[in-house]
């Protein structure tokens, strides 16, 4: 085998595929070639590395050298300067966004020095179409000794003792899951993967199986193994292609290498493994609709009890368990649940994923141990606020959390705080805002999307979420009525009392959390029909400041709709109706004499 | 694969492919790589110790490239990070590359004639 003296890593996560990682990477083929590098430097494409606002992304190894924004010129740039004569390429490298320095590897800068990678540990470090690179660091070394020194009882006692709780949103603890689905009698159970990642701004699942698909047929198998079933499903949304190719390339190494199949290194066990792509309705993340959706019917809820472990799955006994929760199996039968239970707090353990989104310097994916402050996170790891602005809400758990404000600052990450405080950890999705953000707006816009993906199944939800809807448009478009808020609130009610699952039961509280920490703001809005963060757009106005103004016509050549008139060197004017509020004018005034009010 | 034992053999055989990537390694080998050093040979110098390294199935050692640092008449140059501190040695050929590998990084042994001092 061919030892390369340096390893460059494009990082093919679709975040970076869209920023046109493909045109880069070819680059750097092409011009290592044209080097004559080719047999010392190896390019390798890997899964997201997490900072998907700087892509495309490329780390140098052994240095570990981060670049972002790489191009094909930067990275012919990097090949003749980096690879060939060792000067880093500095107008590449990273800056940091406080300090403003250059941070040279990956290892400095803070996004990824203060994370804890468990289950994102592969993801952005290998290549995820090798199974060898998998099998190099410890891959299917988990499968068997499982399946080779420990005992059904065994496997699932140590997923107790661990404390892992369930990543796709309700926390319940997986061990339990597994143990209540090895009760029931056989032989035909299920093992079903819940990749239907549908909070809108998460993408940690998506990330997992585009950059490390074993690690989840790995848990999967293990499970099977535990629970005593043959036969397990990935479900998985079909707008990830990326994940969906990726993952059967996995599925069919892991088949030919015998680690999927009958009898698994040399024992009678036996699993294997398929793909169901779904059509991406929200609800199919839901337990019982992904089931039935599986099954072929129409992805709609049902009522539990049963649990799917009792009857899930064509009547079976079956476990769903999230792409998050499955990554953080083989690490804990490698290391033990002792090791994993010390990472976390007294009821979360382990770590936890956040897809990081919004008003923040640093987006993308970070993973930290359970029980950092939402400060340490949004200004320590993710780098704080861009513009100088200031913090003023954070949205958790996508369109079936609540938000946070300035006051929650303190408070510690993990399931049961958040939930105390009407939020909910969820899947991961954080949404960072800052000062000029209108939430009864951020609560309109998630509105909007549980109110477009209910399944329309049982009443509260679907006629309920969108009478709270048409409240919120009418509040935010100036005709909001002094009645509104009781209405939202008895609505909300309703709503999250009487809905069949998940998704009815949580649709309301981004209007309830915004009620409760933001009600000036709705009042604003209605009793003053004024925006105070300057959003809502029929609750604006444009005018021109006549001691400011000194007549230079900018404005009236940039307004799109002609809607300001005047004359040179004389006080521009702005008529109303032509006025379709777009604020160029705003952004071209040289004296700041345009105001927006 | 049939057994534990194909997966460990399997894992030992590919173990290199992914140990660069790992960080922590214990000895770092720099080979000046600037327009100097490339004319004095570097490439090949390089090129050496990565084979050396890949022969002897070593771990823990890494091969890293520098721009120039000076002293170009006396390039390559080559500096050799591990336990016992910094030592920079100078005129290194392929034939000392994989001596300073098996004396140096090997052994321990610092190979006092070509090192160069200022």
């Amino acid at each position: 085998m061919n030892l390369y003296r340096a390893h460059v890593l494009v990082c093919a996560g679709a975040g970076c595929v869209s920023s046109g990682c493909q045109d880069t990477q070819n680059a750097l083929i092409d011009e290592i070639a044209k080097q004559g590098l080719d047999r010392e430097i190896k390019v390798i494409e890997t899964g997201c590395i997490g900072t998907c606002d700087l892509g495309p992304v490329i780390v140098v190894y052994p240095e570990g050298v981060f670049y972002r924004k790489v191009g094909a010129d930067g990275a012919r740039e990097i090949v003749k300067e980096h690879l060939l004569k060792g000067r880093v390429v500095n107008s590449l490298l990273y800056r940091n966004p406080l300090t403003s320095q250059l941070v040279q590897t990956y290892g400095e800068m803070e996004f990824f020095n203060r994370q804890l990678r468990v289950a994102l540990r592969n993801t952005g470090i290998i290549n995820p179409d090798v199974i060898e690179e998998y099998i190099a660091r410890d891959g299917y070394e988990a499968l068997a000794r499982v399946l080779t020194t420990m005992s059904r009882e065994d496997v699932i006692s140590t997923l107790k003792q661990s404390g892992l709780r369930g990543r796709g949103g309700a926390g319940f603890p997986t061990g339990l899951k597994w143990q209540f689905a090895y009760n029931e009698a056989g032989p035909v159970k299920y093992v079903v993967c819940n990749a239907d990642e549908g909070d809108p701004g998460a993408f940690m699942d998506r990330s997992i199986l585009e950059g490390d698909p074993h690690t989840v047929i790995e848990a999967m198998a293990i499970a099977g193994y535990a629970i005593g079933s043959e036969q397990g499903y990935v479900y998985v949304r079909a707008e990830y292609p990326l994940a969906v190719r990726r993952l059967q390339h996995a599925i069919n190494q892991a088949r030919s290498y015998g680690l999927l199949g009958q009898g698994i290194f040399g024992t009678s066990f036996t699993f294997d493994l398929d793909i169901r792509v779904g059509a991406g309705a929200f609800v199919c993340g839901e337990e019982t609709a992904l089931i039935a959706s599986i099954e072929g019917k129409r992805g709609e809820p049902r009522t539990r009890p049963p649990f799917p472990a009792v009857k899930g799955l064509w009547g079976k006994p079956t476990i769903v368990n999230n792409v998050e929760t499955f990554a953080n199996i083989c690490p804990i039968i490698i290391y033990g649940p002792e090791w994993y239970s010390r990472i976390g707090t007294e009821k979360s353990k382990g770590t936890k994923v956040f897809a990081v989104a919004g008003n923040i310097n640093n987006t993308g994916l970070v993973e930290v141990p359970m029980g950092m402050t939402l400060r340490q996170l949004i200004f320590d790891v993710c780098g704080g606020i861009p513009d100088g602005k200031e913090f003023k809400a954070a949205q958790t758990g996508g369109p079936s959390g609540g938000c946070l404000t300035k006051e929650h600052l303190d408070v510690t990450m993990e399931y049961d705080s958040l939930v105390e405080l009407g939020s909910m950890m969820g899947s991961g999705g954080l949404i960072v805002m800052d000062e000029n953000t209108c939430m009864v707006d951020i609560a309109r816009y998630f509105l909007d999307f549980t109110q477009d993906e209910s399944c329309g199944k049982c009443t509260p939800c679907r006629v309920g979420t969108k009478r709270m809807l048409e409240i919120l448009e009418r509040i935010t478009a100036g005709e909001g009525q002094d009645s509104d808020i009781d209405t939202l609130m008895a609505l909300a009610n309703n709503i999250r009392t009487t809905s069949l699952c998940g998704l009815g039961q949580s649709a309301p509280n981004p209007v309830l959390s915004t009620l409760k920490y933001f009600r000036a703001e709705y009042e604003a809005h209605i009793k003053e029909k004024r925006c105070p963060a300057g959003v809502c757009q029929s609750l604006l106005s444009y005018n021109i400041a006549g001691a400011k103004c000194r007549g230079c016509g900018l404005c009236a050549r940039v307004c799109p709709t002609s809607a300001i008139i005047g004359k040179p060197k004389e006080v521009y004017k702005i008529e109303r109706n032509k006025c379709v509020k777009c604020g160029a004018c705003v952004e071209k005034c040289p004296f700041g004499a345009v105001a927006r009010a | 694969m049939k057994t534990v034992e194909d997966l460990r053999k399997l894992r030992e055989e590919v173990q290199q492919m992914t140990k660069l990537r790992d960080g922590g390694a214990e000895v770092k080998i720099v080979v000046g790589m600037g327009t100097c050093g490339i004319a004095a040979g570097a490439r090949e110098t390089l090129n050496a110790f990565v084979q050396e390294i890949a022969v002897k199935s070593l771990s823990g050692v890494v091969v890293t490239q520098a721009g120039c640092v000076g002293l170009c008449d006396r390039e390559p140059i080559v500096e050799v990070n591990a336990k016992d501190g910094r030592t920079i040695y100078a005129r290194v050929t392929p034939e000392k590359a994989r001596r300073i590998i098996s004396e140096h990084v090997q052994g321990g042994r610092v190979i006092e004639d070509w090192v160069t001092r200022n």
